[in-house]
């Protein structure tokens, strides 16, 4: 009580300090810059902050903040559009809209899709912001009571998410989940520094693959190139359907939905460590087990991007907290704000534990100008949003080269090596391996993200444990049996149960015939020899490092088994058997004019070319002989939209201080930006 | 700053990158250029904090007034950048690298990934810091400036890794007979402290201004107790630190402490290692190649930084009351940096393999 009387008086201090007419249009600039920014797939905060780092210093403190927030506030809500639209995952906050985002749009509903995503950012930024502003006055003991097991615990309840989405074939998500944690263990482990399947000869794998390009290489390289072979529009109609007022209505009828998936969403959001890939997981699994007919998830369910786009912007006030109260970043976006914070000014505003204390009226500004650039950013994007939805109506050929052109440069802003090209066509060859037989791809994703914290949750609970259990036995049960791993256990199984029974229903991947046995075993078995490969791998980690392959080995064997068991009802089971799902044989895929490999060939040669000549010569090439030949354009429509992509990409990079990945020929002579 | 200057920055950026990269002026002039300042880390260490607090300052200290910015190429504990780092040559004087005191240990024990060699890169400013070790209040009740008086009991470390900076306060401890379990795997000493806060981890340690920012808060609300600084470097010897005045250094404890001793092989790597991660912790880079001339222009740039009448009040908050090095003396900041004894370097080698299994191969 006596927490907020003292509060009263910094929020009438909080307002006055926002309600000028320079603070609000720094605000607006930032939410602009930032919707520009977003967009783009896998430039995030991050590109923006570096941008206007340079003229933090010395600043107006609450104008600077008014700039930054604006910018942070709504690069979760722009992303919506790629992964709406195209079907690419903008950053991790969008990954799991784009399960039934992508598919309103095939259906021509791209503008209803896209409104209710918006209603659903707008409204969830909202009550993240009322939480906070009562929430961070009592946040700082509840922060500190989640210890590692109560993150693994929130980890495992991620992962446990896979039940939801495992598809039609339990196994195959149990293996497909397994998998992608494998491919989240490449690389040098955090805890002792053994390499697993990496050598210090490829140095780029002792880093391990970055989230953006297995995000990418997952779900929009398969899409893209299913959708060239089609030769069609994205929305199977060519025309679009509901507009943006049925989506807002879409989102008033899920209201309740949408208040439980934003409070998800801010307390995921609060706790350091875990950042935001877990929340639209969690959020989506949560939509799938409250709604009663669950028959259209994965082909166009308006809940199902209702759900998480509720969290996702709720997530950033939550991350907040930490940030705020701790000095300490929950993503690198919030680290660059930290920094910059310390610039505004004469650096009398300092993020950490005397925030609460001396800057409490700057602490509700903050959360406050989030909740108003949420408002600012999504009423830009729903007027946006009709005109936008009509790219799905356009000849996807005439798309495919600009974003095969994005999503290159997307994947090389990750880590700034020629090898992310080549990890991204690598991890897109998996993804559509396990679209084309219904592997459950969400399932991958969810195991991918999460290895790095399962990884060294379970390691440092484990060891911080066992250094209890010697003191004496309670004192190590009271660690690891908190009131709230328990809560999160009772959790955790329930949503399993409940997943599993459900899951039949769920078909991420829409209704794929089945066919012949040969080309799903042979898929498994590659699959398998992998693992084995992996097992083995890990198995000769020596005993010291113990903790570099206790994962690895535990995870490996329980995919592998899986795998193995697959094997066993596929040589059992007669042909046409659901467990022989394959796309080549009926359906959109099958029937498509072109094939799987001259569509990956445009993809490859790009990646090629930019390996000889760097990647804006190669995109000159690419582009006009892409537009030329495959959309067969005339010669002068074919170079101007070449010039429109070009320069466009120039601008973007230009103007961030992006570089381009350079070739062979930038290694012999030194070229001018942009051909650097 | 205006908006419409915010508009025309930007714009004018813009438009200058897009222009191609202008001929090379006679004198050394960076009017409409961008200089790019690569951090070898992520955007949440130290090194990313002292790069965005130099970054603005050197852009109205070097001539033409360019636009600093600062990227961030993290990977391998900075070992990728730095490889990164050895294949570039000068260009137009465009390019600067930071480095940590995380890059300077694996190059001096011999860590295979690394490919760079600090003999061929010109420094023109090199920066230190202390640091500070804590127990947490229960232990600290019973501390009394010797390592005995808390040798009792066991403790629990959140650490980044023991061939990086920790490897200072880990081989410290031991060295007063503590029993300290690092819990490795923690991605910065943010989550350090966290973890202390949490009451997982029983002692921490923190560089002096994230000491300063979040430990300090500790102490006062009586969860933290303050152990022992680093300590200073005057000369050749170990003084307490300026920052610090009323902490014992870890020499002192160490004195105090029966069986520790402040000669000897062990001190010697400890100290030479303490001497390379601590008072030269972070240096600024030029690539090899680069002509004198603009090596005395960014050296001038920096001692115009440091000479500010406002210096020493806004970067004792942000990096620390510590020297700034700048020219020669930056050179001879890094040539103390990386000239560990042999000795010292098989110690710790062998060590490390004894209490942790790690073997650089």
């Amino acid at each position: 009580m006596e927490a907020i009387t003292q509060a009263l008086p910094a929020f009438q201090e909080a307002w006055s300090l926002i309600l000028q007419p320079a603070v609000l249009g720094y605000l607006l600039l930032g939410v602009v810059m930032g919707l520009a920014i977003g967009v783009f797939p896998g430039l995030g905060g991050i590109a923006g902050l570096s941008l206007v780092l340079p003229f933090m210093f010395g600043m107006d403190p609450v104008m600077g903040l008014a700039l930054m927030i604006g910018m942070l506030a709504v690069v979760p809500t722009s992303d919506t559009f790629a992964s709406v639209l195209m079907g690419i995952p903008g950053s991790s906050a969008s990954q799991a809209t784009v399960l039934d985002g992508f598919p309103l749009a095939r259906n021509g509903e791209a503008a209803r899709a896209l409104a209710a995503a918006f209603s659903a950012s707008l409204f969830g930024g909202l009550v993240g912001a009322m939480f906070l502003t009562v929430f961070i006055l009592v946040a700082r003991p509840i922060v500190l009571a989640f210890g590692l097991p109560e993150m693994l615990m929130v980890t495992v309840l991620g992962l446990s998410m896979v039940a939801v989405l495992a598809g039609r074939v339990p196994l195959k998500g149990l293996a497909a989940a397994g998998l992608g944690m494998m491919i989240g263990t490449i690389g040098e482990a955090d805890a002792g520094g053994s390499l697993r399947m990496a050598s210090y000869d490829l140095p780029y794998l002792t880093d391990g693959l970055k989230l953006v390009i297995v995000g990418l290489g997952i779900f929009a390289v398969p899409e893209i190139v299913s959708l060239l072979r089609q030769d069609t529009t994205i929305s199977r109609s060519a025309t679009l359907g509901a507009g943006w007022s049925a989506g807002v209505r879409d989102w008033f009828a899920n209201k309740w939905l949408s208040v439980r998936c934003s409070i998800i969403g801010v307390v995921v959001g609060v706790i350091p460590g875990l950042g935001g890939s877990v929340v639209d997981w969690i959020a989506y699994g949560h939509t799938v087990q409250t709604t009663p007919d669950k028959s259209r998830f994965g082909k166009g369910e308006i809940r199902g991007v209702i759900g998480p786009e509720s969290s996702n912007n709720a997530k950033e006030g939550g991350g907040l907290v930490p940030t705020l109260l701790f000095g300490i970043p929950g993503s690198g976006s919030m680290a660059i704000f930290i920094g910059a914070v310390a610039l505004l000014g004469t650096g009398e505003i300092e993020v950490g534990p005397n925030m609460l204390k001396d800057n409490l009226d700057v602490t509700y500004g903050i959360v406050w100008l989030l909740a108003l650039a949420n408002v600012f950013g999504t009423v830009i994007c729903i007027m946006a949003a009709g005109g936008i939805a009509k790219l799905t109506t356009i000849r996807f050929t005439l798309l495919a080269p600009f974003l095969l052109m994005l999503i290159a440069f997307a994947a090389f802003q990750s880590g700034q090596n020629f090898e992310d090209l080549l990890a991204l066509f690598v991890i897109g060859l998996i993804g559509i391996f396990l679209r084309r037989f219904d592997w459950s791809r969400p399932a991958f994703l969810i195991g991918f993200v999460l290895s790095d914290s399962v990884e060294n949750f379970s390691n440092q609970a484990f060891q911080i444990a066992s250094f209890r259990f010697r003191k004496d036995f309670d004192t190590g049960m009271d660690y690891v049996f908190s009131p709230i791993v328990m809560t999160l256990i009772v959790i955790t199984v329930l949503s399993v149960v409940v997943g599993i029974r459900q899951s039949k229903r769920i078909m991420a991947e829409g209704d794929v015939a089945s066919g012949s046995k040969r080309a799903p075993i042979i898929f498994l078995l590659v699959i398998s020899a992998y693992l084995i490969i992996a097992l083995i791998n890990a198995n000769a980690i020596p005993h010291y490092a113990f903790t570099d392959k206790v994962v690895p080995l535990v995870i490996g064997s329980v995919s592998l088994v899986a795998c193995l068991v697959l094997l066993v009802q596929m040589l059992l089971r007669p042909e046409g058997d659901t467990v022989f799902a394959d796309k080549e044989v009926a359906g959109e895929d099958a029937d498509a004019p072109g094939s799987l490999w001259g569509a990956l060939a445009w993809l490859a040669a790009l990646i090629a070319a930019t390996w000889l000549v760097g990647y804006i010569l190669a995109l000159s090439v690419f582009l006009l002989s892409f537009l030329r030949w495959r959309a067969t354009l005339a010669w002068p429509r074919a170079a101007a939209l070449t010039a429109c992509g070009i320069a466009f990409m120039c601008m973007m990079a230009g103007s961030l201080n992006r570089d381009f990945p350079p070739g062979l020929l930038q290694s012999v002579f030194d070229l001018p930006w942009p051909l650097t | 700053m205006s908006i419409k200057q915010i508009v025309q920055h930007t714009l004018i950026g813009t438009v200058a990158t897009l222009s191609l990269a202008a001929p090379a002026a006679a004198e050394v002039d960076f009017s409409g250029k961008t200089i790019e300042w690569i951090i070898p880390f992520s955007e949440t260490g130290g090194s990313a904090k002292w790069a965005n607090f130099f970054a603005p300052l050197l852009s109205e200290a070097l001539p033409g007034q360019p636009t600093v910015v600062v990227k961030f190429m993290p990977g391998a504990g900075s070992t990728k950048g730095a490889n990164w780092f050895q294949e570039q040559t000068h260009k137009d004087g465009t390019l600067l690298f930071g480095t940590s005191g995380s890059t300077q240990f694996p190059y001096l024990l011999d860590d295979p990934r690394v490919r760079y060699e600090y003999a061929d890169w010109n420094p023109v400013m090199a920066s230190g810091t202390g640091g500070v070790a804590y127990l947490n209040a229960e232990d600290g009740a019973n501390y009394d400036g010797t390592g005995s008086s808390v040798a009792g009991s066991d403790y629990i470390y959140g650490s980044q890794g023991a061939t990086r900076l920790d490897l200072v306060p880990l081989l410290a401890w031991q060295m007063l007979g503590m029993n300290v379990e690092p819990v490795f795997g923690i991605k910065g000493r943010g989550d350090g402290r966290l973890m202390f806060e949490r009451g997982e981890a029983t002692i921490d340690y923190q560089t002096s201004s994230s000491y300063l920012s979040g430990s300090a808060e500790l102490v006062a609300a009586g969860t933290a107790v303050p152990m022992m600084s680093w300590g200073s470097l005057d000369g050749d010897d170990i003084v307490r630190d300026p920052t610090f005045p009323d902490m014992p250094t870890f020499m002192e404890v160490c004195n105090a402490t029966d069986g520790c001793e402040t000669s000897g092989e062990q001190w010697d790597a400890w100290k030479a290692f303490f001497i390379s991660g601590f008072p030269t912790q972070k240096i600024a880079f030029l690539p090899a190649g680069t002509p004198q001339d603009v090596i005395d222009t960014y050296t001038a740039a920096f001692d115009a930084v440091r000479n500010r009448d406002d210096f020493a009040e806004i970067s004792a908050a942000r990096v620390g009351k510590y020297p700034v090095y700048v020219g020669d003396e930056a050179q001879a900041a890094l040539a103390t940096a990386i000239s560990v004894p042999d000795s010292a370097k098989a110690f710790v080698k062998g060590w490390l393999k004894d209490a942790y299994g790690v073997e650089l191969k």
